[in-house]
Order: structure tokens, then C-alpha cells, then sequence
């Protein structure tokens, strides 16, 4: 327990986390440090437990055993009186707002304008006035590039373009971190560097993000860490050199030579 | 080595002569540069359509039965349209309607409040919800509308006072339940938990239809759990709720001369009425056909804006409305027209051309 609350400065701090669904052990003890301002890329092939881990650190999924923080407050629980108190859903909703999740599929809401996308959760969520909401829209689409699409239907926009609003809806609640779950596996190849272009911009800013993808070329240009992971464990994580070019293991080795 | 130039496709039925390569066909006429000719013989002959002899045999016999079906309308005596005149806006007949809307209001519309927290009872982790709401559906769908309306009718019978209290304890309050509920009460009681049976799987549908990745999305940005079903959820489901409510309320309409047992005034009991003082069954009839159809079209009216409301986003072109293809159609008519009445010069030299 000690540890769960010594969190030596990390914005996420992964402790020990398991996952089973039913029978099957897809998280087999994880942890993970990711300071303030840092960009984590997870590397791993299909099955590798990189998708869970990143629905983990949200509450998208309910841990089975270990520790998740992000900025010094538990994921899901509350500590008091030397018990861990499972949350209340309505405040999990509440620490969802301070952790940007980037969908795969994007999962925009298809019935609302771009506009209205941005504008849902801050107003409902964070209370914000929809004037300042729609302020904050306007300035993040003008930031991802689609500032004429504001009042476009999400399905009137290429996979590229929904991506980008997406990773606008995540950032109107100004996350302490963003998380992306293979943010260009739905993309046409010739729209996936519009999408990696944006998260790079974003990167440069010192946001802090957790990225899980099959882009080596982005890892190796942005990551500040690089985490393999395969069979629900970590193998091995270090600065991009170190872990594309000089992998320590031999997992490593076989997953990037398919890749490459 | 010579590069090889390529053939003009079809060459022995061109019969081109190609310059160089010695392959064509030197006993054909040379025809140039020029395109492939038509072939001028095909051009010329004439194109007999396929003869659908049984379908127009079919459309002869229907449209003489319709002929004779209209023409019974006017000609059989029996209709009285007289009486019909007479009767179908007469004040009666008028507020009878009125009562009908009502109940169709009153039931649709509480009927699918309830029906839709019964579907998320259903939709419930609580297996206590779960099965309650299972088991009132299971019920519900299992009376006949008018055995229910009959019960709820003698409801004085099975508990003559109504209260609020502690429950298995002392009652603070009570009314005589006849009182409390009356014949309309009744009435709408029966049919609005009949039609919340019905509605709550209509919307449960709708809710199963919404992707899983909608509700993941507004989960991840925090948005509070009533607003993920109000905003995110049941917009969606509307798309595939509606053409099934729209079924149900058509037929609620129509169920609510059920009710007519309960001697409650509305369209068919009315009806009844009048014919039974004056025996004539079949205008009286025909006046309730009427009304019940133009209801019903009202309502496939309204059924159809709102579906169309509820498609936003979801086609990349929304079609457009009835009235925007009638105005388009009434604007490309007069561009026709326009062309045809002005100067046809440019049409015809552009057949010219051709």
C-alpha cells in the first residue's frame, strides 16, 4: 500500500495490474511510470494486453488486482480509514474527465454536429457555460485543422477527420492525460499521417499521452519511452533507440522484425 | 529490337489496316485514323421491346375491379351517403373523436414513459429489475387488451379503498378507488399498461441497436450517466424505435375502440349508439372507417418528420422532404417547359451535333 501513495512525481503510476476475463489472464502484473509532459508508445502484437491496459488507467475496465493513479488519485477508489472504497460511478464519471481517451474506431456521436461533440461533455461533465464551451470548440478545431467542419455530421467526414475531432472532443475537457487506443488502425493509410501529424503537434506541447500503436516510425520520432509488451506483461521499455534498435529481448526481437 | 505496336482491339471485325506491322487485315478497305466506325447495319434496325403479357393481363383485372369497386361506392344504395354526410362532422360524432385522441394520447404517451423504464429495468444489473420487469411484460403481453380493461373496470371490486402508508403497515390516507379512477381513468390505466408491456421492448430494441462504442465514448468523457441515455443514447435509438412506435400507436388508436365495453363515449361506441337508434349500421360505419383513416394518415405524417428528425447525421445527404420534392419537381417542370416553349434552336443544334 505504501507505494500506491509514494508516487514519486509520475502523472500515471501503474502498479502490479492484473485483468482476467473469466478464465482468461489477459493483464499478468503491470507496471508502468510515465512522468508529467512524457509520451509513452506501447508496442506489443495483437492480444498483447496494450488495449486493456489503456481501458484500465480510465476505468473502462474495472482493474482485478493492483493500483492505477494518475496525478496522485486512485482510479476507482478512494482510500479512508484503511480501506480502498470502491468508487460510486458517479465519480468515476467525475475522473474520467481528467483522462482523454482517443477510440480506435473514434466513436463520435454521429447525431451531434462536430460542434456539438466538443461542446457535450464539458458542458454536462464539467458544468462549463456553453459559451465558454463552444470558445473552447472553436479554438481546438481550428488546432486539429477543421474549423469549416464544425457543423458537419461526423459521417460526412473522412475516417482522418473524425479521428482529429475526436482528439479535440478528448482534449475541450483539458485532460491531465491522453490516452490513445490505436488511434490510426481505422484509418486509410494516406489519412494516417493527418492523424499521427496532430498527436505529434500535441506532443510537442508537453502533453502528457499514452499511445498505443503499430506506427514504429511515430514511436521512434516521438516517444519519450517505448513499452514492449507481450502475453500481459511488460518485456521491456527504455528511449526509443534502445528498445527499436538494441532490444534486450528476444519477444522484441521477433515482433519488430515483422513489423519493420 | 522492334517494339511491338500494340493492335487496335478488334481487329478482324474493324477490318483496319494498321501501318507497319503487317498483322492487319490488307484485304479491308483502309479506314484511316479515325475511330472504329458504328456499326451503321445494327443502327438501323428496328427495337421490339419484350411483351409482359401477364402483366398486363393482371393490370387489366385489377383495374377492373377497382372500376367496379368505385363504382359500387357510388351506385349501391346502401351506402347512404346521405347519412354519412349527415353524421360524420355532426357534434356527436366530433367529440367522440376528441375522446378517442385523448385516450390514444394519454395511453401513448404514458404507456411509452413507462414502457421505456421497464426497458431499463430489463437493461438493469439488478437482477431484482431484471426479472420484475421481465415478469410485467410477461404478464402484460399475456391478457387480451379487453379482459385487462374489463378488470381494471371492476378494480372497486378487487380493492375498494386506495392509500398511502407504510407498507404491511398503518394507513395514513385513503380514497374509494372508484372515485379515485372513474371510467376514463380506467380506461386509460388499462390501455397504458397494456401499451408500456409492447413499448418497453420496442425500446429495449432501440437501446441493444445503439453501438456499444457510443456508450464506451460517453463513459470516457465523464458525461453523467441520465445524460448519457438522454443525449447520447436514446437519440440514437429513436432510428430504430420509431417505425416499430409508429406500428404501435397506429394500432393504439385503433385499440382504443376496445374500450367501448367500458361504455366510455369515443368514436365506435358513439357510432354504436347512433346506429342503434336509427339501424343505419353502414354509413355509421363508414363514418367511423373515415375518421380511423384519417387519424391514422395524420399520424404516418407526423411519423414520417419525426423519423426524419431523428436520421440527422445519419445519412451523408438527407433526402429530401415531400414538400422539397414537390417544389423541385413543380422548378425542373418549368425549366422543361421553358425550354420547350423558347427558342428551340440550341436544342436542336445540339442534336444536330450529335
Amino acid at each position: 500500500m505504501s507505494d500506491v501513495t509514494d508516487l514519486s512525481g509520475a502523472m500515471v503510476d501503474v502498479r502490479g495490474v492484473h485483468k482476467s476475463f473469466g478464465p482468461l489472464e489477459v493483464l499478468r502484473g503491470v507496471d508502468l511510470q510515465v512522468r508529467a509532459g512524457e509520451v509513452t508508445v506501447i508496442l506489443g502484437p495483437s492480444g498483447s494486453g496494450k488495449s486493456t491496459l489503456l481501458r484500465t488507467i480510465n476505468h473502462l475496465e474495472k482493474v482485478s488486482s493492483g493500483w492505477i493513479s494518475i496525478d496522485g488519485e486512485l482510479i476507482g477508489y478512494r482510500r479512508s480509514g484503511g480501506k480502498l472504497h470502491e468508487l460510486r460511478e458517479r465519480d468515476v464519471l467525475k475522473q474520467r474527465t481528467h483522462i482523454g481517451f482517443v477510440f480506435q474506431d473514434f466513436n463520435l456521436f454521429p447525431h451531434l454536429t462536430v460542434l456539438e461533440n466538443l461542446v457535450e461533455a464539458p458542458v454536462s461533465a464539467l458544468r462549463r457555460p456553453r459559451k465558454e464551451a463552444v470558445a473552447t470548440a472553436e479554438r481546438l478545431l481550428e488546432r486539429v485543422g477543421l474549423t469549416d467542419k464544425k457543423a458537419a455530421y461526423p459521417r460526412q467526414l473522412s475516417g482522418g477527420q473524425q479521428q482529429r475531432v475526436a482528439i479535440a472532443r478528448a482534449l475541450a475537457l483539458e485532460p491531465k492525460v491522453l490516452l490513445f487506443d490505436e488511434p490510426t488502425s481505422a484509418l486509410d493509410p494516406e489519412l494516417v499521417g493527418e492523424v499521427l501529424d496532430v498527436i505529434k503537434d500535441l506532443a510537442g506541447t508537453g502533453t502528457t499521452m499514452i499511445v498505443v500503436t503499430h506506427e514504429i516510425g511515430f514511436a521512434r520520432e516521438v516517444a519519450d519511452t517505448v513499452v514492449f509488451m507481450d502475453g500481459g506483461v511488460i518485456v521491456e521499455q527504455g528511449p526509443p533507440p534502445a528498445v527499436l534498435d538494441a532490444p534486450q529481448h528476444e519477444r522484441t526481437c521477433a515482433f519488430l522484425s515483422k513489423v519493420l | 529490337m522492334p517494339v511491338p505496336v500494340p493492335v487496335p482491339a478488334p481487329v478482324e471485325f474493324l477490318g483496319v489496316a494498321t501501318n507497319g506491322d503487317g498483322t492487319a487485315d490488307s484485304a479491308a478497305p483502309p479506314a484511316g485514323t479515325a475511330p472504329p466506325p458504328a456499326p451503321d447495319d445494327l443502327a438501323t434496325l428496328k427495337v421490339v421491346p419484350v411483351r409482359h403479357y401477364a402483366r398486363w393481363a393482371a393490370t387489366g383485372t385489377v383495374i377492373v375491379l377497382v372500376a367496379q369497386f368505385a363504382h359500387g361506392l357510388f351506385t349501391n344504395p346502401v351506402w347512404e351517403w346521405g347519412v354519412f354526410r349527415d353524421y360524420v362532422l355532426s357534434e356527436t360524432i366530433v367529440q367522440a373523436v376528441g375522446v378517442t385522441l385523448q385516450l390514444t394520447a394519454y395511453a401513448a404517451v404514458l404507456g411509452f414513459l413507462f414502457g421505456t423504464v421497464l426497458a431499463f429495468m430489463r437493461l438493469s444489473r439488478s437482477p431484482v429489475l431484471r426479472t420484475v420487469a421481465w415478469a410485467y411484460i410477461w404478464i402484460f403481453r399475456s391478457i387480451p387488451m379487453i379482459v385487462q380493461l374489463v378488470f381494471w373496470f371492476n378494480l372497486g371490486a378487487l380493492y375498494d379503498r386506495l392509500g398511502v402508508g407504510i407498507p404491511f403497515g398503518p394507513v395514513f390516507w385513503s380514497v374509494d378507488s372508484n372515485t379515485l379512477i372513474g371510467t376514463i381513468g380506467a380506461a386509460i390505466i388499462g390501455l397504458t399498461l397494456h401499451q408500456a408491456a409492447y413499448s418497453a421492448e420496442i425500446v429495449r430494441g432501440g437501446v441493444i441497436a445503439v453501438d456499444q462504442g457510443q456508450l464506451e465514448a460517453a463513459a470516457a468523457l465523464g458525461i453523467p450517466r441520465l445524460r448519457q441515455i438522454r443525449r447520447i443514447v436514446l437519440p440514437q435509438a429513436m432510428r430504430a424505435i420509431l417505425p416499430t412506435a409508429g406500428n404501435e400507436i397506429v394500432g393504439l388508436l385503433k385499440g382504443t375502440s376496445v374500450v367501448y365495453v367500458m361504455a366510455i363515449g369515443e368514436l365506435f361506441y358513439q357510432v354504436q349508439v347512433v346506429y342503434g337508434r336509427n339501424g343505419r349500421v353502414i354509413p355509421l360505419l363508414l363514418v367511423a372507417t373515415a375518421w380511423y383513416v384519417v387519424l391514422t394518415s395524420l399520424l404516418t405524417v407526423v411519423q414520417y418528420y419525426v423519423e426524419r428528425h431523428f436520421a440527422r447525421g445519419a445519412d451523408r445527404t438527407p433526402p429530401p422532404t415531400p414538400l422539397q420534392r414537390v417544389r423541385r419537381s413543380v422548378r425542373d417542370l418549368r425549366t422543361a417547359a421553358a425550354r420547350r416553349g423558347g427558342p428551340v434552336v440550341p436544342l436542336n443544334l445540339a442534336e444536330g451535333k450529335r
